[in-house]
């Protein structure tokens, strides 16, 4: 047995955790674009990819293989530099932000902490920063392809993102003035101490919160119903149209990965993140220590996966806004009522406390 | 550990600074700016400030700037044209900067007891959150100064909202 230096047994374990969520994440991605299909399949009354392997399980695979065949096409006109580096920022950007989501119990080896990237004191502000350079990936892209729509679809997208962005932070102040930390471990801890109950969405009334959230978070996504940056009756496909082969797939698992990211932070900061809806009506100890570590990732997986499904249902229930809509929506009714929100939960927290 | 992030995020700063002056594209000059805003905000944070460098990025690099590279996007800027520069420029513009770099330095090191001094790196060990010590002294010693920022900036986006607005 060789002996390491704490800072030795740290570094190698952070990598074998980045390496791990990594894999993790990029599989739940591949995964998630079929379950969208078979979902949004069943519920426009036809099956969705069926043919490859049983039930299309394999038809992430075989969506890679022929992303990865097809020509890599690049226009004369584009901003070399540039066009290239903008899916590498989109794709980066949400792939960073999945490092401070805690996603099991507190569980460490020789000091170094199990289920959790990095745990951060400041870590929802890191999310909310990632997420606003990711604007540059799309912003860059579209002016970088040289090509009308693409700029049209980018600039929709910038200056959607920018504006849903506020709501999006402000939904979130509540939580944090709750829970007294922006550390995204501590926010977790704060809704543990009696399951369902304790959580934001229900003990903590933050549910105005969490509606705002959910709906600015749709946007920053630029999911349905607020696609408009890729609505293809109007712009051909937005920011990514000049994008082929393994470029377009870079933006197409950013989008993937985002909501993902966007899943976590909502099951996190409302739905008490890992810890059990059920509190202490199961023993902590419950079926030895390996079922005590499992139990927490599995209610997490369980919570994103229901957030996962939700953008999935959303997208094939609800028509697109229009563009005028979608401004007014985000700049006179959500800011304003993220606003109210912060003032009622900070004078309900003085009256108490 | 820290010195090595200080060494590299500083010469990452100072060349993302120096890329901005001699690109000649405006959009390639603004993504330095923001590579010298996100070095910034590593120096903050390496410094303890952790709050700051959050404030940074999402404030500066996030916001202002992606609005920089929007106006320079829908104005279709073009290159700009190489010039030889002004003879007054070079003539008061070097020796202004060197003199200013020089009063500067003389500055920071005879007032170095009066400033004090800080260990890079030093406060990232302990998990003290200085964001509520930031909004304790915002809010009860500051409290004057900060009202007045916050109307105005008031002002300044009624004045953009009359600006904006369509005329009747």
């Amino acid at each position: 047995m060789i002996h390491l230096t704490p800072f030795q047994t740290f570094l190698l374990l952070s990598i074998l955790k980045v390496v791990v969520v990594l894999v993790i994440t990029l599989t739940s991605v591949a995964y998630t674009v079929l379950l969208e299909r078979k979902v949004l399949g069943r519920i426009q009354n036809r099956w969705g990819p069926s043919r490859t392997g049983p039930f299309g399980l394999m038809q992430p695979l075989a969506d890679g293989i022929k992303l990865f065949l097809k020509e890599d096409l690049m226009p004369i006109a584009a901003e070399r530099p540039l066009f290239l580096l903008a899916p590498i920022i989109a794709l980066t950007c949400a792939l960073i932000s999945i490092a401070v989501v805690p996603f099991g119990g507190m569980q460490t080896i020789k000091g170094v902490e199990m289920f959790n990237i990095a745990d951060l004191n400041i870590g929802l502000l890191v999310i909310l920063g990632i997420t606003s350079i990711g604007v540059y990936g799309i912003a860059l892209s579209g002016w970088a392809s040289n090509n009308k729509f693409a700029l049209l679809g980018s600039l929709r997208a910038t200056s959607q993102m920018i504006s849903y962005e506020l709501a999006l932070g402000l939904s979130l102040v509540g939580v944090v003035l709750r829970a007294q930390s922006l550390s995204l471990r501590d926010i977790v801890n704060s809704q543990g101490a009696h399951g369902l109950l304790s959580w934001n969405f229900f003990g903590g009334f933050q549910f105005v919160g969490f509606f705002i959230y959910i709906m600015a978070a749709y946007a920053e996504t630029n999911r349905a119903p607020f696609d408009l940056p890729e609505a293809e009756s109007e712009l051909v496909a937005g920011y990514h149209t000049e994008y082929s082969s393994m470029k377009f797939a870079m933006f197409f698992m950013a989008e993937y990965a985002n909501m993902i990211t966007v899943s976590c932070v909502a099951s996190l900061l409302f739905f008490g993140g890992a810890s059990s809806p059920l509190g202490h009506l199961l023993p902590a100890d419950f079926g030895g220590p390996i079922l005590t570590a499992i139990f927490p990732i599995l209610w997490f997986v369980l919570k994103v996966l229901g957030f996962l499904l939700l953008f999935i249902w959303v997208r094939g229930t609800l028509p697109r806004f229009r563009y005028d809509q979608l401004m007014s929506f985000g700049w006179k009714f959500l800011l304003p009522l993220a606003m109210l929100n912060i003032i009622v939960t900070s004078l309900i927290i003085a009256l108490r406390g | 550990m820290q010195l090595a992030l200080f060494i590299i995020f500083g010469v990452l700063a100072v060349a993302g600074a120096l890329n901005l002056l001699l690109q000649r594209h405006p959009i390639n000059s603004a993504l330095s700016l923001v590579v010298v805003m996100m070095s910034l905000a590593v120096l903050y944070w390496s410094l303890g400030a952790e709050f700051l460098a959050a404030a940074q990025v999402i404030v500066y690099s996030g916001a202002i700037m992606v609005f920089f590279v929007f106006v320079i996007m829908l104005l279709n800027a073009g290159e700009e044209e190489r010039t030889t520069g002004s003879r007054a420029a070079y003539l008061v513009g070097f020796p202004g900067a060197a003199a200013i770099f020089c009063l500067l330095s003389f500055v920071f090191l005879s007032e170095r007891r009066a400033l004090g001094t800080t260990n890079i790196g030093g406060y990232l060990n302990h998990l003290t959150s200085n964001i509520s010590e930031i909004s304790t002294v915002l809010f009860t010693k500051l409290l004057l100064p900060f009202e007045v920022t916050s109307v105005l900036i008031l002002v300044a986006i009624l004045g953009a909202v009359v600006l904006a607005r369509k005329e009747q």
